[in-house]
């Protein structure tokens, strides 16, 4: 019945399978062996317990206080820091956008470095910019909109770069052939083609650094995440439930009217 | 409304320019945006004279921060190699959980919209939290060191995984899922057979990615107490050793741009 | 055997895309339908199999409704029901030979097929099948490197895997060009008339049908509006039926190329 020779199954791919199943195993035996886990302690059910209840009672109470220092409060600082930061950093992230966009730049060096810049301001922990940050102008929210503003020039300055460097050049050469100067060029033909991508990534940022500025209090750079820690610390778990629910219920309504507005713009 | 008659001899005709769209909508959203910022500025309590003034401080501190005192190096080894572990299998488990979860996500796998919209929700929900509040949220519970930051890491991952798997899921071409079920295979021959190999890279492209960024994080939940170099921080800061700050810092640079560097050249192979 | 008793199909837009089907199509038969776009050819087919359902009316393979039919009981009767597709729907990462042993899970236990783990028996017969099909060497070869003519054939293989009783066809040849169309239509012939294999297959070309099918079964709005013989299928006698000239397919290739009468 077999007229023709049956293939055999090719024995090539075997060896790098091998080699990386097994260079996987090693890392893994290491990586679990190196933790130590000395049994939950007794109380980790305890405390479970506890912050459950205290998530499913929260302390409505927190909410509003008339003197301040409430939730509300909080969560209002929060969203101040990171409208601001998200602010700064989109307008102090445009002249880098263009310096690592590679189409914008003479000669890939330039590019290159603007790249590294951007890649070395993206790496850099935003908490230990804020920690430093601290240093300079004290404890306080202004210290948080200074790292996110830095530390997000990192992440939307590679972004745009890539949307500049993704523009149509045909435009470009259209307002060349009319005579304008390079500003007017940028103005006319660049600019409103990145337009929507900008909003769209600076939207996007401001979903993150939304996460972000909640739990730079807990360095205490502002925000929310500083009465957290405190109740925390003091073991105020309905305290922290109602936090917590704040916190999910404000980057909730800020993602969905954040992807609302994405869409219109795309 | 003006009328232009146009110059055609033999007959009048009227035509109207068109008015040009009402700017309204943008000198209301540009209105809004500055007042925003305005607002966020009063809030927070920011002000340029501030941070001018304090820009001495901050050249200090640089200063300060140069030279990174080369001899810490050794003494923040073994965190490091910790904060590697806490980010691999909190990657992993996250990961794990993520299939399922994805799976459960999709509209085109999940049997009917009262699964899949439930538990995109939440989904939603888990990934709104901070990873440095989980870290917290499990230190008080599990105590100090890396495995309440293994934990967070691991929800983390699985938000991040499983969103971005569902995503994947949904775009897959239908055609092998429609053959297979001509075939008569069960639910989960189905998945295996149709789903899975046309996913697969793609998860594990989602699986760098998020290791990536699980490197960069599990190098800060140190600050809760949740394991790895970032309890460093807190310490050399509270005894203004800068130059150790510069240390941890240049070191966790060295190491995330090392991974992220093989990560990117593995997923490019991938995909 | 596969029967229509009064099959309906009413889509939730209120579009009727079957209406009152009676059909009696026997075993060994090689039937084609033919029908403009729209007709209720696809419905048609794919409800034999059930991957569309329909409102009303019942259809039954071998006595056995499958309308009525849940669960692993649907899935046993899917089993003996090969399907091969426009765009041959293969698993495009999978080599062949993964492809067409895709065919045979509806015989093992769930563990067995995710572990991959299918018995001496099961790949003897997906070999057999690719042999059939003239493309054992490939057996290995990851199917997104095959032309559209070969992967076509690794999806029939895939049926004969199955141990089929009945293939159907939906549209199988319209994104293959004329030489590869009449080497796939010439291997469905093949089975059809070696293994005994019913056939039921959409095409929008009647010429092409006239040259394979024992009967052919013409649709219009939902209906059937013809069921003869090849030789009835004269143009005069559909352009009756569909009201103006019938045009040879909507087939590009089909207007540039004449096709031997394979007799």
């Amino acid at each position: 019945m077999k007229s023709v020779a049956r293939p055999v199954k090719p024995k090539k791919n075997r060896f790098m399978l091998w080699s990386i199943y097994v260079l996987l195993a090693v890392i893994y035996i290491w990586a679990l062996s190196g933790i130590p886990i000395e049994g939950f302690k007794e109380t980790a059910g305890q405390i479970t317990k506890a912050i459950l209840s205290g998530i499913l009672s929260p302390d409505w109470g927190y909410v509003y206080l008339p003197e301040g220092e409430d939730l509300l409060r909080g969560l209002l600082d929060t969203l101040a820091i990171a409208i601001l930061g998200t602010f700064i950093s989109a307008f102090l992230c445009i002249p880098f956008a263009f310096w690592a966009a590679n189409n914008m730049t003479k000669g890939k060096i330039a590019a290159g470095t603007g790249k590294f810049i951007l890649s070395f301001i993206r790496t850099f922990p935003e908490l230990v910019m804020a920690l430093l940050f601290i240093k300079v102008v004290g404890p306080g929210s202004f210290a948080g909109v200074l790292a996110l503003g830095l530390h997000s020039i990192g992440m939307l300055g590679k972004l745009f770069s890539e949307e500049v460097e993704n523009i149509d050049f045909g435009p470009i050469e259209a307002l060349k052939a009319t005579g304008a100067s390079g500003l007017q060029t940028l103005w006319f033909a660049v600019v409103p083609q990145i337009i929507p991508g900008f909003i769209s990534y600076t939207l996007y940022r401001f979903e993150i650094n939304l996460r972000s500025a909640s739990i730079l209090g807990i360095i205490g750079a502002g925000g929310i995440g500083t009465p957290l820690i405190f109740a925390m610390q003091s073991r105020d778990w309905s305290r922290v439930g109602i936090i917590l629910l704040g916190i999910i219920a404000m980057v909730t309504i800020v993602d969905i009217i954040s992807g609302y507005l994405r869409k219109k713009v795309v | 409304m003006k009328r232009i008659e146009s110059l055609n001899m033999n007959r009048l005709t009227k035509q109207e320019i068109p008015k040009a769209p009402t700017k309204i909508k943008h000198y209301l959203t540009a209105a809004l945006i500055v007042l925003l910022i305005g607002w966020s500025a009063y809030q927070t309590e920011s002000s340029f004279i501030d941070f001018v003034e304090g820009f001495p401080n901050m050249f200090d501190l640089l200063v300060q921060m140069y030279p990174p005192s080369w001899s810490y190096f050794d003494d923040i080894v073994p965190a490091m190699l910790d904060t590697f572990r806490m980010a691999v299998i909190g990657t992993t488990m996250g990961a794990l959980l993520a299939v399922p979860f994805a799976l459960l996500c999709a509209s085109n796998i999940a049997a009917s919209n009262w699964i899949y919209y439930p538990f995109r929700f939440i989904l939603n929900l888990i990934r709104t939290i901070p990873e440095l509040l989980l870290a917290a949220i499990f230190v008080a519970i599990f105590g100090l060191g890396p495995l309440p930051g293994i934990f967070a890491l691991a929800v983390f991952s699985m938000g991040i995984i499983a969103k971005l798997t569902y995503e994947a899921m949904e775009s897959i071409d239908k055609g092998p899922l429609e053959a297979m079920t001509a075939v008569g295979a069960n639910k989960i021959q189905w998945i295996v057979y149709s789903v899975v190999p046309q996913v697969s890279p793609y998860f594990v492209s989602f699986v760098l990615y998020t290791f990536e960024i699980n490197i960069r994080v599990a190098a800060i939940l140190g600050l809760v107490g949740a394991g790895g170099i970032g309890e460093y921080y807190d310490k050399t800061l509270g005894f203004l050793e800068y130059d150790k700050v510069s240390t941890i810092i240049i070191f966790t640079l060295m190491v995330v741009l090392l991974i992220d560097y093989i990560s990117t050249k593995l997923r490019e192979k991938l995909l | 055997m596969i029967e229509f008793h009064r099959v309906t199909k009413i889509y939730p837009n209120g579009v009727v895309g079957l209406e009152n089907i009676d059909l009696k199509i026997e075993k060994g038969e090689f039937v084609v339908i033919v029908g403009l776009s729209g007709a209720g050819k696809s419905t048609l087919l794919r409800s034999i199999n059930r991957l569309h359902e329909i409102s009303s009316g019942e259809i039954t393979i071998d006595g056995k409704s499958i309308t009525k039919a849940k669960g692993k009981e649907l899935r046993r009767i899917r089993r003996d029901i090969g399907m091969i597709f426009q765009n041959f729907n293969l698993v495009k990462r999978s080599t062949v030979l993964r492809n067409v042993l895709s065919g045979r899970v509806g015989y093992h236990s769930t563990l067995r097929t995710v572990l991959g783990w299918f018995p001496k028996e099961d790949v003897d017969l997906a070999m057999n099948a690719l042999e059939r099909m003239n493309i054992l060497e490939k057996a290995y070869t990851r199917s997104d490197q095959l032309s559209g003519g070969q992967q076509q054939r690794v999806s029939i293989a895939r049926a004969l895997a199955q141990k089929a009783k009945i293939i159907l066809a939906d549209e199988p040849v319209a994104s293959l060009d004329p030489l590869t169309t009449k080497q796939v239509m010439d291997d469905l012939k093949k089975i059809n008339q070696e293994l005994g294999i019913t056939l039921v297959v959409n095409l929008h070309s009647v010429d092409l049908a006239r040259q394979y099918a024992t009967r052919i079964i013409g649709l219009k709005a939902g209906q059937i509006v013809f069921d003869g013989s090849a030789r009835e299928a004269t143009d005069k006698r559909f352009s009756e039926i569909y009201g103006k000239p019938f045009e040879v397919g909507t087939n590009e290739a089909d207007r540039e190329f004449k096709y031997e009468s394979i007799n």
